[in-house]
């Protein structure tokens, strides 16, 4: 029930606040902020009236640009995910669908339209990837990663990521998400969190099904892989494919097996 | 000598008799139907009354409670937590076997009115018919004929789970001797219609001091602390003292701020948040501009409180590093002087919220951030981060404490075991 993570320490904490600070390119301001907290009173008579101004609840651990924290690869990248499956996890949030009480008491008191307004904003940032840290495995361990990341395992009936989060594993229009510049930490748990009912999608829940079907080291071995990649030159999660239908057969298939 | 053990023995002996009698009594046979409870099938189809019904459903905040978090309005399953154990909240759309579709009007009245159950059982007082005890017999009509007209949705309430001897409901008969008082709001003809009209709603359907009030060991309220705040068991956040006179949690609120505040979550004296930005998104926004002036109007005659008596600190802090945080931290929006800025960010130099007995609310505030609550009149409000992930136990005691003892502010210190409970409190 430890509900939030205690900071690791002042220094990581710091860093990743400068990180954030130069991406904003707003070094000039940062600086006169941080030599002198005392012209508070002024910037307060101008609040600005923008959504970043807006959602800072959001922007703190996202990024401001939804970079997500380099640091502690708690607080996943939102930058450039498809609008609308953003905000149909603000709605599984609201809806007890995914659990992790910081996200539900932030979202709770938002409207559906203010939900999609955030989400439009976080899915047209274009922020760069860094990657993070991932644990040192084997070379055997890497390479069933890249297996289950490009091919599946037919034996298991586990299909390819990319057979749905797409080639260049960015995504998919209009609501399935980029896997690239994901940290190992935020892969495997959020990977545990659908074996252990703390993250759910709508019926069909594809996602539920491959965890169930992966094993523990084949868990480790996807996030060391997907944790490791170069992130992509193009960024942007991949127009859909009108020739394929919305959701695979075999998840179909196995949501209905298992209503 | 003998002769006063004697006597004792008999003062023991009746005392036992009498609580065994409270406890055990059976429950009365269900009274005789009496023409004010006898409605036709052709009443309820009344689209105005159906209307009139769901205003004062929500109103009443129904579905707060008979509704499970992303489920069905009305059709219960939240699990409401108490002291003493879970009451799931049941099911009170029309389906006959899992909802309310068998009920009389009369059933409505008794539960509404007497906190009992079809079949005469003694209910849960986490239904607050300590306070809908107060509603009318018109008003309740409407809200079952709303009720009624909703779609039957099939879903089996679940048990509650209380501990011994709460579990027994009979022991609810001792509960209701002490701290239940059925009787409908009878208006007070000293005072006008429309402080009579905030005092039934905030008393009756409202049940504003189901939170807002100390409750006892029992979970009972005293008759003689009213409105007068009060620490939400398990929720663990505090509802202050709603009295806008001197002492009070209310003390410089107009009428204009209490209404703001209840019908778009702001005002220019403080912002709904935890339990109370729920009831402002779910309830009170929807309720008329004449139902949130009343309710100000009641709030604003409730008494002034006795001075609070200056906190005496027994938890030291580095005010130095108060200052710091809030320097970094806070300033940005609150104002190094504590103010705020009207409509976006609240003051928090003499914020009640910051200042109640406990500092629950601001320990916690610091913990969750989060969003005012979107509101027709407040559709994209802005936000205060969460520093959970970012500031230790200590930092947040440290800064909790500079906060409340700034400005104006003079309340209690908080310590770091306190924010560490507080962190782990779950959100429900």
């Amino acid at each position: 029930m430890n509900w939030f993570v205690e900071p690791r320490s002042a220094v990581s904490r710091r860093a990743s606040r400068a990180v954030i600070a130069l991406l904003v390119a707003c070094v000039p301001c940062a600086a006169v902020w941080a030599a002198d907290p005392a012209p508070a009173t002024v910037a307060q008579a101008a609040v600005p009236d923008t959504l970043q101004q807006r959602i800072k609840a959001c922007t703190t651990c996202h990024g401001v640009h939804g970079e997500g924290s380099p640091g502690s690869g708690v607080f996943p990248r939102l930058a450039g995910k498809p609008a609308a499956y953003l905000a149909q996890q603000l709605a599984y949030f609201q809806d007890g669908l995914r659990k992790y009480a910081p996200m539900e008491y932030t979202v709770r008191q938002l409207s559906p339209a203010y939900m999609e307004e955030i989400a439009a904003y976080f899915s047209a940032q274009e922020a760069p990837y860094h990657a993070s840290p991932v644990p040192s495995v084997s070379a055997a361990v890497m390479e069933r990663g890249k297996q289950l990341v490009e091919r599946g395992d037919s034996t298991r009936g586990i299909p390819s990521c990319v057979s749905c989060h797409g080639e260049r594993l960015t995504g998919v229009e209009p609501a399935i998400p980029g896997l690239a510049g994901l940290s190992y930490d935020y892969v495997s748990a959020q990977i545990g969190s659908w074996r252990t009912h703390t993250r759910a999608a709508k019926s069909p829940d594809c996602m539920a099904i491959v965890a169930t079907r992966l094993r523990d080291s084949d868990i480790t071995a996807v996030a060391a892989w997907l944790g490791g990649l170069p992130p992509p030159t193009d960024m942007h999660a991949q127009p859909a494919d009108p020739q394929k239908h919305t959701l695979p057969g075999w998840c179909v298939a196995a949501a209905g097996a298992t209503p | 000598m003998k002769r006063w053990l004697a006597g004792l023995l008999v003062v023991v002996v009746v005392a036992a008799a009498l609580v065994a009698w409270l406890f055990f009594r059976s429950p009365r046979e269900r009274p005789p139907q009496s023409a004010a409870t006898r409605v036709s099938a052709a009443t309820l189809r009344d689209p105005a009354l159906i209307a009139r019904g769901q205003y004062l459903a929500t109103v009443g905040d129904c579905a707060a409670c008979h509704t499970r978090k992303g489920g069905v309005r009305y059709a219960g399953g939240r699990s409401l937590a108490t002291p003493f154990g879970n009451v799931p909240a049941p099911n009170i759309t029309p389906d006959p076997d899992t909802g309310l579709g068998r009920w009389s009007f009369e059933d409505f009245w008794r539960a509404l009115h007497l906190g009992k159950g079809r079949h005469g059982e003694l209910l849960y007082p986490v239904f607050s018919y300590t306070s809908f005890t107060k509603v009318t017999p018109d008003d309740a009509l409407a809200i079952f004929a709303y009720l009624q007209s909703l779609a039957p949705v099939r879903q089996t309430s679940e048990a509650p789970s209380l501990r011994f001897p709460y579990s027994v409901r009979r022991s609810l008969a001792a509960w209701r001797a002490l701290y239940f008082k059925p009787g409908v709001y009878q208006a007070d003809p000293a005072q006008s219609a429309q402080w009579n009209r905030g005092a039934y709603l905030v008393q009756g359907l409202g049940h504003c001091n189901e939170c807002h009030a100390t409750r006892d060991a029992l979970g009972g309220l005293s008759p003689d602390h009213t409105l007068t705040g009060g620490q939400i068991p398990e929720q663990n956040w505090y509802a202050p003292d709603l009295s806008a006179r001197p002492g009070g949690g209310l003390e410089g609120w107009s009428t204009r701020d209490i209404v703001d505040l209840l019908k778009t979550g702001q005002s220019a004296k403080g912002a709904a948040f935890g339990p109370m930005a729920d009831v402002v998104r779910k309830s009170t926004q929807h309720m008329t501009d004449t139902d949130l002036e009343a309710i100000a109007t009641y709030l604003q005659s409730l008494p002034a409180r006795p001075a609070a008596e200056a906190a005496v600190s027994h938890v030291s802090f580095d005010r130095k590093k108060g200052a710091e945080l809030y320097a970094d931290r806070c300033a940005d929006c609150h104002g190094v002087d504590g103010r705020g800025v009207a409509g976006i960010y609240p003051p928090l130099d003499g914020n009640t919220s910051v200042n109640e007995p406990t500092g629950i609310n601001a320990i916690r505030t610091v913990l969750l951030g989060g969003f005012a609550p979107v509101t027709a009149g407040n559709p994209r409000p802005y936000s205060m981060p969460p520093y959970a992930q970012e500031l230790n136990d200590e930092e947040v005691a440290t800064v909790v404490s500079y906060i409340r003892q700034s400005w104006s502010n003079k309340a209690s210190a908080v310590r770091p075991s306190e924010v560490s409970t507080y962190r782990h409190t779950p959100i429900d």
